[in-house]
């Protein structure tokens, strides 16, 4: 037993600090791509829901590809392709090849399979918005813009939340799979862990608590934004 | 008469050809219509760029190599799938009923399952299993289990299992709640067993709704059936990604994506077209 505790300290005899420092990446990698995540579904949402068929269809392009690939291909394309491609321009302008990031790469990478599904849910969140929401604002003089950001976002927000938290939290399980490239996450440091001491088991298992904990702690601030987002409503 | 030849009707015999209103007269470009071309000739660029590349490295040594290898990988990915989807399946109905059940242990017991297995990475889990298990040699030796934890494709077929099982628990039990309770009444008065209440009444209905929840786990599970290649399994990826380390050749990838497509948007349509089918007496016809 005390074996197992000396393992999990921090400290050079234990693999508690690189644990912790790889959910750390973790949970940054999470929080840096919902952002990006988030206005490009959104962005993506009203492209599809555009007047204009070139950009609907641009939008659907993205989409389908990206609903449609499996997550760590997307991952290795734009790491491994991004390398390509960055290296082929810049060759010539600096001479020495570049190496991508496998933080970046992760993170535009799921950026683009979070935001293909957000724009699902945006979406049905439109659907559910009333006509006469946009009617009313127009008849209140509010442009464009201002419609959007008072009348109908305030409601979408409402609407979309439940499916946005979803894909946080399948989001947040998938950032394990940046460590395939790479990337001293959670998973990539309980692995080395687990070679160097040959215990697999008690670290997988940790990995597997670090991730139940995240899901756990994630669903209850949800739960909070979603009460803070309802608090208009009436109480039944 | 139906709507359509009603609208038509209305518009060709009762209304005046108008001419087009000033608004939408002379505006060729448009900030949307910009907007819509740039992106269209994005992709378009980016398309023929992708093109230009497998053909310009096409070779011939390449392709007869690798397609055999990548046909195989893809009935792997295929064979794992299937065989995870269906066992799963059926893993799953204790698992739904133990999470409806009046008893609180067994509620209890299901509810951990599917939260530790929808809340924990599919790459943690195969991890746990593959390494973790496979730590504990001398126990499932004794055992006679070692065959089980030896193979890389016996564990992804486990871990896939338990995975989907979890998820398709979860996907029944709403499927299930969703039946009214006047249909169980209904079949309790007609004095129908409890067995003969649940797969021909409740089931039904329930897999009407579990319709579409069930083809994204299919989907779902093809995606992610890509993460077995990280434990050496062959399927799709696995080929893929051996093909890319021999040769640094980045049409391995483009090759593996347009394969995944596919089949996704295949299943997607069918899918579509299964889903219009089976519950087409939901719908009122109003043409």
């Amino acid at each position: 037993m005390s074996d197992y505790l000396t393992l999990l300290s921090f400290g050079p005899a234990g693999w508690g600090d690189e644990i912790a420092r790889g959910v750390l990446v973790t949970v940054s990698l999470g929080l840096a791509t919902l952002p990006i995540g988030l206005i490009l579904g959104f962005l993506l949402a009203l492209g599809i829901n555009s007047k204009e068929p070139t950009i609907q269809t641009a939008a659907k392009i993205f989409t389908t590809i990206f609903r449609g690939l499996p997550e760590l291909l997307t991952l290795f394309i734009v790491y491994y392709g991004g390398q390509i491609l960055i290296n082929l321009l810049l060759q010539k302008l600096l001479g020495s090849p570049v190496e991508v990031n496998s933080f970046v790469a992760g993170m535009i990478a799921l950026a683009f399979v979070f935001s293909s599904y957000a724009s699902e849910v945006f979406l049905s969140a439109f659907k559910g918005i009333n006509q006469g929401q946009y009617e009313g604002a127009n008849a209140l003089g509010l442009s464009r813009f201002k419609t959007m950001r008072f009348v109908v976002m305030p409601q979408l927000i409402k609407l979309a939340l439940p499916g946005l938290s979803n894909l946080w939290l399948i989001m947040l399980k998938e950032t394990s799979l940046v460590s395939v490239i790479g990337l001293a996450d959670t998973m990539r440091n309980t692995g080395l862990a687990a070679r160097n001491t040959k215990e697999a088991f008690l670290f997988f298992a940790i990995a597997c608590l670090v991730y139940l904990a995240l899901t756990f702690l994630s669903s209850v601030g949800l739960e909070r934004i979603e009460k803070r987002v309802r608090r208009g409503e009436a109480r039944s | 008469m139906n709507r359509l030849a009603q609208t038509r009707y209305i518009a060709d015999e009762m209304l005046d050809a108008r001419p087009c209103p000033a608004s939408a007269r002379g505006k060729l470009f448009t900030l949307g219509k910009l907007t819509g071309a740039v992106l269209i000739a994005v992709w378009i660029a980016f398309f023929a760029a992708i093109i230009w590349f497998l053909i310009d490295s096409y070779d011939a040594d390449y392709m007869s190599r690798y397609s055999v290898r990548y046909l195989d990988g893809f009935l792997t990915t295929i064979e794992l799938v299937f065989w995870s989807l269906v066992i799963g399946g059926i893993l799953s109905l204790p698992i739904a009923f133990g999470r409806m059940s009046k008893n609180g242990f067994l509620r209890q017991l299901s509810f951990g399952y599917i939260y530790f297995f929808r809340g924990t990475p599919l790459l943690a889990q195969l991890f746990l299993l593959y390494y973790g298990f496979g730590q504990f040699r001398p126990f499932w030796q004794d055992v006679g289990l070692w065959w089980l934890f030896r193979d890389s494709w016996s564990i992804a077929l486990l871990s896939f299992t338990l995975n989907t099982a979890a998820y398709q628990a979860e996907i029944l039990r709403g499927a299930i709640m969703n039946v009214p309770k006047g249909q169980v009444e209904g079949a309790q008065s007609l004095g129908l067993s409890k067995l003969v209440t649940f797969f021909k009444v409740v089931l039904p209905q329930a897999m009407i709704v579990a319709l579409r929840p069930y083809g994204n786990e299919v989907i779902l599970m093809i995606k992610g059936s890509a993460v077995v290649s990280i434990i050496s399994v062959y399927d799709l990826m696995g080929h893929t990604r051996r093909a890319f380390s021999q040769t640094y050749d980045f049409q391995a990838y483009i090759y593996a994506a347009i394969f995944y497509l596919l089949c996704v948007e295949i299943l997607r349509r069918l899918w579509d077209m299964l889903e219009k089918r089976l519950t087409r007496h939901l719908k009122r016809d109003n043409g």
